[in-house]
């Protein structure tokens, strides 16, 4: 349990902060959506927690009524070598999120595939497009209702006639 | 070619069909689409152990307007088919399609949302190999499956349409 | 269906040309023959690696600004997580990085025993140590050849496909296929590692570094090969560690993070080895870093080949690791343990984990959440290669069209992760 890092958040934002777990020797700790990009400096600068590298940016459905979309940020830090894992909890209607690209450059591409695989906006995103999946693709892959072999029809097959 | 259509079916077009289908068959060149995994297989025939040289292949041009022999090696999804089509389209006649592996026969372990299950749905295919991903003397024995289709002259040649290979097929059930 | 193609170009290239226009190219020119040309390297092109598409604006030979655009092999590897148990994942992830699939088997396997909080037995963890540091040569061999035969020095590419050749007897051997093996299990590993096979490896590390000597003499001290590297692609540390550059890239930029050391999985706090770290943060400082990087996984496997010790290869926990297949066909419990496991799946904890191997590219991560089910809720794959390619724009910036290939092949990304 990562008890440093987590009495200095709870000191400073002591507000944010919705639950700690700790689950097979790693920390997660949950907090609210707005204050994440001033959090997610805090955990950069300070001396004590130095996560200066982002392991990975992902989203997750939990596909309950409220609260339904989760954004997972996994941390590391180079210089002291320890990890954390911080998330926050978005809404089906409102799934807009503050992005932390200008924090770690490297939650550019993440945001990016969160958003194509999930819908999850990021505000403030130079350039928020879909990742993986053709431009003009109306779903949202990884949300629990849209099936595994896909909807018929919504990936157009090329022509078959030879070209002249 | 012109001597075919002025001679017609006889035993001088035929001998030089067989001559000329020979020379075709001996030195194909193939264009490697190495898409994902089966692609490494495809390396791997192009190295020294399994050399594809020693059947003709001596060059694996990257340019589809030099090659007649397309190895689509590797899964296609809906994004990659129309770049996968341009190609085909690029080959100049004649030309021949190997479908490597499990993914292009028939979209392989991956029955998503993005992968088209088998290219067939869109190229007219040759052979079809299985494996995933085939073993080189796999991809060689498929090569010598075309060689022997070049040199009975009953491969795939000219670009027919899927549909109209669906359509023939549709004729010949409803007339059974 | 004629018109919805025409559509859904248009708006991918309404997007894409917006995010190449709105950069900081405040340059104007009068000249017509001045402006700056938009040049696709598309995804079927010999020298990206697989089907990655580069959009390049270029200035004469300068390349300003650069968007690569991903997704050609998007095969939704994380949906299908969701449908099958964690035993029927695993010959999925030998198609992730599929240069070094051994490699992959034994991250995916390593964080579901995270998960699920069993532990293999010692020798099983020597030889996933031994086939992940086989795996991680057989990749950085591909790597340095297809560097070398981007660069133009074919003869390379050729004597590392020999030796790869080698590899492949071997991993045959020891797991029935050339590669795509899908050999480890959770708890253990399918079939033990038999004299036959350990000879064969030995016999291998032997004759390893004279042919890699042999590689090296062709191109160190090659002038072409030196002055197409030296200085190409520079990056610095800040910059690196920001964009979450990782594995040989980033020890190639001078920070000596290597997972194996900061975070020791399997048994790699037992062995002696280095860590090669350059400076310089150029392409041929990426190219020495894997070169050693083999060398030391040879260190590696001596030591792990002399101190493997005998032991059962399975460990001992009826509700999550699969049964032998004798005592199935003889035992009653056994027959209920394997029903159940191949039909409801190794049933975890409600809870969350992210475990990470050193893989050959990178930093591999598996992210796993369970809802106390067979299969996982959520599972998301940190793939190197992925964030790797995100710095291609910063690297490639201002540098020449004919250095895109060597940066390009100095970063070694493999589609088949990139793009899940």
């Amino acid at each position: 349990m990562n008890q440093v890092v987590v009495d200095l958040l709870k000191k400073t934002f002591p507000d944010s902060i919705i639950e700690v777990k700790e689950f097979r020797n790693e920390t997660t700790i949950i907090v609210k959506k707005e204050n994440i990009v001033k959090i997610s400096e805090f955990l950069r600068d300070n001396p004590k927690c130095q996560f200066n590298y982002l392991s990975d940016l992902c989203g997750a459905d939990a596909y309950t009524p409220e609260n339904r979309f989760e954004v997972i940020y996994n941390l590391l830090s180079i210089p002291l070598k320890h990890r954390i894992r911080i998330k926050i909890f978005t809404d089906e209607t409102n799934p807009n999120v503050p992005t932390v690209s200008n924090v770690w450059e490297a939650a550019n591409w993440c945001e990016r595939e969160a958003y194509d695989m999930f819908g999850i906006i990021f505000d403030g995103h130079n350039d928020l497009r879909r990742m993986f999946m053709p431009e003009d693709f109306e779903y949202y892959p990884l949300r629990k209702n849209f099936p595994l072999m896909g909807i018929p029809n919504s990936l157009p097959l090329p022509d078959t006639n030879p070209k002249k | 070619m012109g001597l075919e259509h002025s001679f017609g079916d006889s035993i001088i077009t035929s001998k030089i069909d067989s001559a000329i289908n020979w020379c075709r068959k001996n030195s194909i060149w193939p264009m490697p689409m190495g898409i994902s995994c089966c692609g490494v297989e495809l390396m791997a025939v192009g190295a020294p152990r399994f050399d594809i040289s020693r059947f003709g292949s001596e060059v694996m041009r990257f340019s589809p307007r030099q090659c007649d022999l397309l190895i689509v090696a590797g899964t296609t999804t809906y994004k990659m088919a129309p770049v996968v089509r341009k190609i085909y389209d690029q080959m100049p006649d004649p030309k021949w399609v190997i479908a490597m592996g499990a993914c292009t026969s028939s979209g392989g372990m991956y029955r998503t949302y993005s992968v088209v299950q088998g290219i067939d749905q869109f190229l007219p295919v040759d052979v079809y190999l299985a494996g995933c991903p085939p073993r080189p003397d796999n991809l060689l024995q498929a090569l010598m499956v075309i060689q022997d289709k070049i040199q009975k002259g009953e491969s795939k040649g000219s670009p027919m349409t899927v549909a109209d290979e669906r359509k023939i097929l549709e004729l010949q059930n409803s007339q059974i | 269906m004629q018109t919805s193609t025409l559509d859904y170009r248009k708006v991918r290239q309404e997007k894409i040309i917006k995010a190449l226009g709105n950069k900081d190219t405040s340059v104007q020119f009068d000249d017509s023959l001045e402006n700056a040309m938009v040049l696709n390297m598309g995804p079927q092109h010999p020298a990206t690696h697989g089907v990655l598409r580069l959009l390049l604006k270029l200035d004469g030979e300068t390349v300003i600004q650069c968007i690569p655009e991903l997704g050609y092999l998007h095969r939704g590897y994380e949906k299908l997580a969701e449908n099958c148990s964690y035993h029927e994942y695993i010959p999925h992830t030998d198609r992730l990085d599929y240069l070094s699939p051994l490699l992959n088997n034994t991250a995916y396997v390593l964080a579901v025993e995270k998960l699920l909080g069993i532990e293999a037995p010692r020798r099983t963890q020597f030889i996933r140590t031994i086939i992940s540091e086989l795996a991680r040569i057989s990749s950085h061999c591909l790597a340095m050849g297809a560097l070398a035969m981007d660069i133009g020095a074919l003869t390379v590419f050729l004597w590392t496909f020999r030796e790869r050749e080698k590899l492949y007897d071997i991993f045959e051997n020891l797991t029935g296929a050339r590669f795509t093996t899908s050999y480890t299990r959770i708890g253990g590993v399918a079939q033990d590692l038999t004299p036959e096979v350990k000879k064969m490896m030995e016999d291998f590390i032997n004759q390893f570094p004279e042919k890699l000597f042999e590689c090296e003499k062709l191109l160190n001290t090659n002038r072409i090969f030196v002055e197409r590297m030296d200085g190409v692609g520079v990056i610095t540390r800040e910059k690196a560690i920001s964009l979450g550059m990782t594995g040989p890239n980033l020890r190639a930029v001078g920070i000596e993070h290597d997972i194996r050391r900061v975070e020791p999985y399997l048994l790699y706090n037992e062995f002696d080895f280095e860590v090669p770290t350059f400076e310089g943060g150029d392409c041929l400082a990426r190219y020495y870093v894997r070169l050693n990087e083999m060398k030391q996984s040879i260190l590696i496997l001596q030591q792990a080949l002399e101190k493997i010790p005998q032991g059962p290869i399975h460990a001992f926990d009826t509700k999550k690791v699969l049964p032998r297949k004798e005592r199935i066909y003889t035992k009653m419990e056994e027959m209920i343990h394997d029903f159940m496991l191949i039909n409801i799946g190794a049933v975890p904890p409600i809870g969350e984990v992210y475990h990470a191997v050193e893989g050959s590219k990178g930093e591999l991560g598996f992210y796993i959440q369970s809802r106390g089910e067979g299969q996982p809720w959520r599972l998301k794959i940190r793939s190197p290669s992925f964030c790797n390619l995100q710095s291609l724009p910063t690297l490639i910036h201002n540098s020449m069209l004919s250095d895109v290939v060597a940066i390009i092949g100095s970063i070694d990304p493999v589609m088949g992760e990139a793009d899940k």
